[in-house]
């Protein structure tokens, strides 16, 4: 059995050592501006805050893995380049990109750099994995959350020495990661282009007398009763009106939880168990990333699988396995 | 003069059809569009769910004959998310078929082609020169171009890229595709039982918000936009950029009406304007959008500049 490494979100300094400290075997993190796909305001690492924070993960034998992972603007690539360039710079341990041309850039400029592949690439199969480690060198693949378990084992049978990564925690992509226009459909802002998905900026709470209504650029996401939490607009996580009903036509507000699970991804062979939440606080990623690091710990050596509730931290209370089981879909 | 000259011909490209239709339609309408359309381009296969394939093979021979002895070119267009081994058989059968172009809606697809020729499809990830270069060294000839992108990204493309470049121009707007099947969950089916329930909508399941107002459109496990995309009025701007190759998204209407309008426009035969009227009649339930082009928000649909 591989033993997966345990890769973990920071979109601040604080958040990096959190995670470091919690037991995380890897960060990752990304620059501030529109080259990573958690382009938010307040969010994010300068390039000296990435030299200070490698330094602080490396000194306690953790990796910090750099974020490059939207698409560049034709005409400007080298924003991104230069991301490329500052993360070989500052001894980054990966850089985790999605772009064909920023891979090839990459690959080209700096061979000796680790390249992953970022789920915003949505390869779904080993041919398209294969694409990625034949030509670029490709070390290691995040999988987009579209997939079941036994296709994810069938996967890493095939594609095998390339390592591949799964999300096994937080928030949950239903459509094939990258490959998705909504949100610049509603707010003229993608995750490919911009970095983000739903942004607050065309977020806005409507209040009438008989609660509360979500709108995203406009168009209602949602609506709340006077006494229930009003959830964040995500549009694929909304009510909507379809063959004469309502419901959460694409998903409910729910959030990805695999703890339980960590048996059956272990034996399929992956590599590497991502966190997802760069946008969230420190004592999420503290809580998240220690609750995981128990778990896989306990399955490595056998041990049954510590029983930790995470519902406090889930999006609405609820959580789901996700496509990682067939019924989902 | 290279094909990205904008005094190279208008060529129109008729999308493959994206929604689940009777395979007897489906023979009949590609029949029609063999036989009276002005189009010089035609994809057929199917994109969004695998599940339908073998209900449709049978008919292809035929349908990519007659196209051909009509004189048009046939793309055959593959799927976009591709999971399982069987969906990679299928791909890869595509990718050895003789005297027709194959269109990569998936990177392994692309894979699979590398050192022939082969269409770079709307679903793949093209934002950039980097990334079209990449694709043409690999074989691609020509580039359809993901929805989202700006009318200048498209032109500094078509400038730069050395490969023919293919707008969208008109339909639905493919925006997301996913291992979930929204139609069957809109019936509390799961997919594995899915009664094929996607069939009962020729244009898509029209989504509304809670207010009943239209905003998205579900196609079995692709979600697309209410609306319909026209940019009749920005033909003359996207010839502007280099790009002369139009793709239109078959719809449930008269598709040899509409690729007629969108030739006479491009040809300058007839004004923008009165072509955009007569598309509204030939479409009487569809609201037109152009935000995309404009560099906005998608479902936007944004007045011409005089």
């Amino acid at each position: 059995m591989i033993r997966p490494e345990l890769i973990c979100p920071a979109g601040t300094p604080a958040a990096l050592k959190s995670a470091v400290d919690a037991g995380a075997d890897c960060v990752y993190v990304g620059f501030r501006d529109e080259t990573n796909a958690r382009n938010f305001p307040g969010l994010n690492f300068s390039r000296k805050e990435l030299e200070d924070g490698i330094a602080y993960a490396h000194a306690r034998g953790a990796k910090v893995l750099v974020a490059i992972n939207t698409f560049p603007r034709a005409g400007h690539p080298g924003l991104w380049q230069g991301a490329v360039d500052d993360s070989a710079r500052l001894g980054a341990d990966a850089v985790i990109l999605a772009d064909i041309g920023l891979i090839d850039y990459a690959a080209r400029t700096h061979p000796d750099l680790r390249l992953h592949l970022s789920v915003q690439a949505a390869a779904s199969n080993p041919q398209a994995i294969g694409f990625y480690a034949e030509r670029f060198g490709v070390k290691r693949v995040v999988l987009p959350r579209v997939l079941t378990v036994p296709e994810i084992a069938a996967i890493n049978q095939a594609v095998a020495p390339v390592e591949t990564e799964v999300f096994v925690f937080g928030g949950l992509c239903v459509m094939a990661e990258g490959r998705c226009a909504l949100s610049s459909y509603a707010t003229g802002q993608s995750p490919n282009m911009n970095g983000v998905c739903s942004p607050a900026s065309h977020v806005r709470y409507v209040e009438s007398g008989k609660g509360i209504t979500s709108q995203l650029a406009g168009f209602t996401i949602n609506q709340f009763g006077l006494n229930e939490p009003a959830g964040y607009p995500t549009l694929c996580k909304g009510r909507f009106n379809a063959n004469g009903k309502t419901s959460y036509l694409f998903e409910e507000p729910t959030s990805l939880n695999t703890l339980a699970m960590l048996p059956d991804l272990i034996k399929a062979g992956v590599a590497a168990f991502k966190i997802e939440g760069r946008q969230r606080g420190r004592a999420y990623v503290a809580a998240v990333v220690q609750a995981f690091r128990q778990g896989v710990d306990a399955v490595m050596a056998g041990q049954p699988l510590p029983d930790i509730n995470l519902d406090s931290i889930t999006e609405g209370g609820r959580q789901t396995t996700g496509a990682y089981e067939k019924a989902w879909r | 003069m290279t094909k990205n000259d904008p005094l190279s011909p208008v060529r129109l490209t008729l999308g493959p059809v994206l929604f689940n239709w009777r395979p007897e339609k489906l023979r009949d309408f590609y029949f029609r569009m063999a036989d009276e359309s002005d189009v010089d381009s035609v994809c057929v296969g199917e994109v969004v769910c695998s599940k339908r394939t073998p209900f449709f093979a049978p008919f292809v021979p035929e349908v990519v004959e007659r196209l051909q002895a009509a004189g048009k070119e046939v793309v055959l267009s593959s799927l976009a998310l591709i999971m399982s081994e069987r969906e990679a058989v299928q791909a890869r059968e595509l990718t050895q078929l003789d005297g027709v172009l194959v269109e990569a809606n998936d990177v392994s697809v692309a894979s699979m082609m590398a050192g022939r020729p082969f269409v770079a499809g709307p679903l793949l990830n093209i934002y950039n020169e980097g990334t079209l270069a990449y694709l043409r060294d690999l074989g691609a000839v020509r580039a359809c171009l993901p929805a989202e992108l700006p009318g200048p990204v498209m032109g500094t493309l078509a400038q730069t890229g050395g490969i023919e470049i293919e707008a969208q121009c008109f339909g639905r707007l493919p925006l997301a595709i996913s291992a979930r099947c929204y139609h069957a969950r809109s019936r509390n089916l799961a997919k594995d039982g899915c009664q094929y329930v996607c069939a009962e909508d020729p244009d898509g399941m029209d989504v509304d918000t809670l207010d009943d107002e239209a905003f998205l459109a579900v196609n079995g496990t692709q979600t697309m936009s209410y609306h319909y995309l026209d940019l009749l009025a920005e033909l003359a701007a996207l010839r502007g950029l280099g790009i002369n190759r139009f793709r239109l998204w078959p719809h449930n209407v008269d598709m040899v009406a509409v690729a007629g309008l969108y030739r006479a426009v491009a040809d300058g035969l007839i004004d923008s304007g009165d072509a955009a009227i007569r598309l509204s009649e030939l479409c009487p339930k569809a609201e037109f959008a152009n935000g995309y082009f404009h560099g906005r928000e998608g479902h936007a649909a944004i007045e011409a500049e005089l």
